[in-house]
């Protein structure tokens, strides 16, 4: 991070940090002024309720690049827990979801020995994944939907607590035990060492191994949540289209929230900003009549400006 | 295990080109090929519909549309960066393919190819001289491409067929010795592709590139011009592949190409090409996408299997691969990184 002060004048560091904030409140106003109907709990909550499953998913893979790692397969990991989520309801609620958020950890594990014992890229690992993952998904479901009828699970899907939505108040506590982890313990710590540095951390004697594994076991327990959510707000489980390129609007959600893709840094609160902002500016679009495709583009206009704030960290030495 | 195999990596290092780095390095150039032929032979001795003419036409039709794009991938790889756009390019060229062909078919080809080129300079310029992740930016274009297509065909509710008698519905449908143009085009490309990359001063130094960035820049080579037209070259081969499916199936159809990016990164890396750049062949990547391609083939053959397993048996596959190239690599190139 020293780095970090020495090439970047404060102005643009102080934009790649609060930068996403800033837009986010720019576009609040701009609909609290012009968009009608904003300002309703109705609306406020329709809007967390969406991005929540890329919300939790996008948690796990700000701790994986900030291990300078990415996690491809969270989309199928999603899909994975839909589709593993019915097969076991027989049994009850909670043996299901145990049974679903083991999918995810089992994953994670693959994921992350391949990363951290073999010594594959986190992209390949991962990729290998994605594809399989949601072969699996299908095969695992028969290439069906499946409704939901369990009414436990429905009201977890539409139910809420004081107004507020039961599955935004998980993604609530998710953001603060996953933000606790990275700053005040020292699994927190030594992830970000190993992200930041790995050849030091492994002569510092820190269990790099131990910390990658974990940090992709967690990665792929979130995604497995968020498959779970997306499945109880579907009311149904479709492993070929629940998660489909939520790896993509996960990474885009970190990267904008200004964790760099490089390491070292993990920026919870960021993330969560940046699911926000990429939410809001399609909802922003489409109220305001705008297709979807302009959408599309302006979601990419918004990730190369965020890197390019990040360039001199991204651009090294060279 | 794995300290005892850094262990032997160095003392392999040490004595020059050892037996076990000489199949190692077999295995990482050869081994999808390997895997390819005993596959073929074992599906012709299975089952009886497999190695047909008919069959193998089959095959090869729709390997040629993966292959085209998996050659720009290939390249964009072996210089260490990695095009995630191309999916979305290759939809955005059929698309364009039968925006254009009411013009006239030079037009229909051009335009896809115009564009789609205009797209992967984009990726580059923004990689080579903006010095952004490449990872980062083709996602970008992935959305921005996407976005696009959708822009152009009523957000993606109009797909325009192309008329049958075009000249360049007839390059996607007809055929040359019983093969159909696509696959000649194919095999042409990589043909060309494999002098470009073997015999080539530009292919030298993309390999160059691919191996140290920074000794590649000490040693003059034109860096930042070279990225740049392997990301141009990569959008070009996605777009004429999605004009060429487009013209094969007759029509500009929106939704293919989702996905498309990782079908081609995961036959260049069964092909032998490394992701840490600097190392790879043209030859492994057809190999790979044939590879991919006889999997999905054999799995229809078997009849009883669900066809998702196609994408299950892929992924393992792949992670089978490049563990065992993560496993081969410390053995042949001893460039171990990290731990």
């Amino acid at each position: 991070m020293a780095e970090t002060t020495v090439t970047q004048p404060p102005a643009t560091r102080r934009l790649r940090d609060y930068g996403v904030y800033a837009a986010l409140g720019i576009l609040v106003l701009y609909n609290l002024a012009f968009t009608e109907n904003f300002a309703t709990l109705a609306n406020l909550n329709t809007q967390l309720v969406q991005v929540t499953p890329i919300l939790i998913a996008a948690l796990g893979m700000a701790l994986v690049i900030g291990t300078e790692g990415v996690d491809l397969s969270v989309g199928s990991v999603m899909a994975l827990s839909a589709a593993l989520l019915p097969l076991y309801l027989g049994y009850g609620l909670m043996p299901a979801i145990l049974v679903a958020l083991l999918g995810g950890a089992l994953c994670g594990i693959f994921s992350g020995t391949l990363v951290a014992v073999v010594g594959i890229q986190p992209i390949v690992a991962t990729l290998a994944l994605l594809v399989g993952g949601r072969g699996l998904a299908l095969v695992l479901a028969d290439g069906r939907l499946k409704d939901i009828r369990n009414p436990m699970l429905l009201e977890l899907g539409s139910g809420s607590v004081l107004g507020i939505p039961i599955v935004v108040l998980i993604a609530a506590c998710l953001t603060l035990v996953v933000g606790f982890l990275v700053r005040y313990t020292t699994f927190g710590r030594q992830l970000v060492a190993v992200g930041g540095n790995r050849s030091a951390s492994v002569l510092a004697g820190l269990p790099v191994r131990r910390t990658l594994i974990v940090t992709y076991v967690i990665s792929g327990v979130l995604a497995a949540v968020a498959g779970i959510v997306a499945t109880a707000r579907l009311t149904a489980s479709d492993p070929s289209a629940i998660g489909q390129l939520a790896e993509l609007s996960a990474i885009t959600a970190v990267v904008v929230g200004g964790t760099p893709l490089n390491g070292g840094r993990v920026r919870i609160l960021g993330t969560v900003a940046g699911a926000l902002l990429m939410q809001l500016i399609s909802a922003t679009l489409i109220k305001h009549n705008l297709p979807s495709s302009a959408a599309l583009v302006v979601q990419a206009a918004i990730i190369v400006v965020a890197v390019l704030l990040q360039r001199p960290r991204l651009g090294g030495g060279g | 295990m794995t300290a005892v195999t850094e262990k032997t990596a160095v003392v392999a290092a040490d004595k020059g080109m050892t037996k076990r780095e000489w199949i190692a390095g077999l295995v990482q150039r050869r081994g999808s090929l390997v895997v390819l032929a005993l596959i073929v032979i074992v599906s012709t001795v299975a089952f009886d519909s497999f190695a047909t003419v008919d069959n193998a036409r089959n095959i090869a039709m729709q390997s040629s549309f993966l292959a085209i794009v998996a050659l720009g991938m290939t390249f964009v790889i072996i210089s260490g960066g990695i095009d995630l756009s191309v999916g979305s390019v290759y939809a955005l060229g059929g698309v364009l393919a039968a925006l254009g062909i009411q013009w006239g078919s030079l037009t229909g080809i051009l335009l896809p190819l115009v564009v789609c080129g205009g797209i992967g300079m984009l990726n580059g310029a923004l990689v080579a001289y903006g010095r952004l992740a490449p990872f980062i930016v083709t996602l970008a274009t992935l959305l921005g491409a996407r976005g696009l297509l959708l822009a152009i065909t009523d957000e993606g509710s109009n797909t325009r067929v192309m008329p049958r008698d075009a000249l360049l519905t007839q390059l996607g449908q007809g055929t040359l010795l019983g093969v159909g143009y696509p696959v000649w085009i194919a095999v042409v490309l990589f043909a060309v592709g494999a002098v470009m990359l073997q015999r080539t001063r530009f292919g030298h130094s993309v390999l160059a590139i691919g191996g140290s960035v920074e000794a590649a820049r000490l040693m003059g080579l034109p860096v930042a011009r070279r990225t740049m037209w392997l990301y141009t070259g990569s959008g070009l081969l996605a777009g004429l592949a999605g004009a060429l499916a487009a013209a094969y199936s007759a029509s500009g159809v929106t939704i293919v190409g989702v996905g498309f990016e990782l079908d081609a990164i995961a036959a260049v890396v069964i092909g032998g090409t490394l992701l840490t750049g600097g190392a790879g062949t043209v030859g492994g990547t057809l190999a790979g996408v044939l590879l991919l391609m006889v999997i999905q083939n054999v799995i229809n053959q078997i009849g009883t299997l669900s066809s998702h397993y196609q994408s299950v048996v892929s992924g393992a596959f792949l992670a089978a691969v490049v563990a065992i190239q993560a496993y081969l690599s410390r053995a042949h190139l001893g460039r171990e990184r990290g731990t």
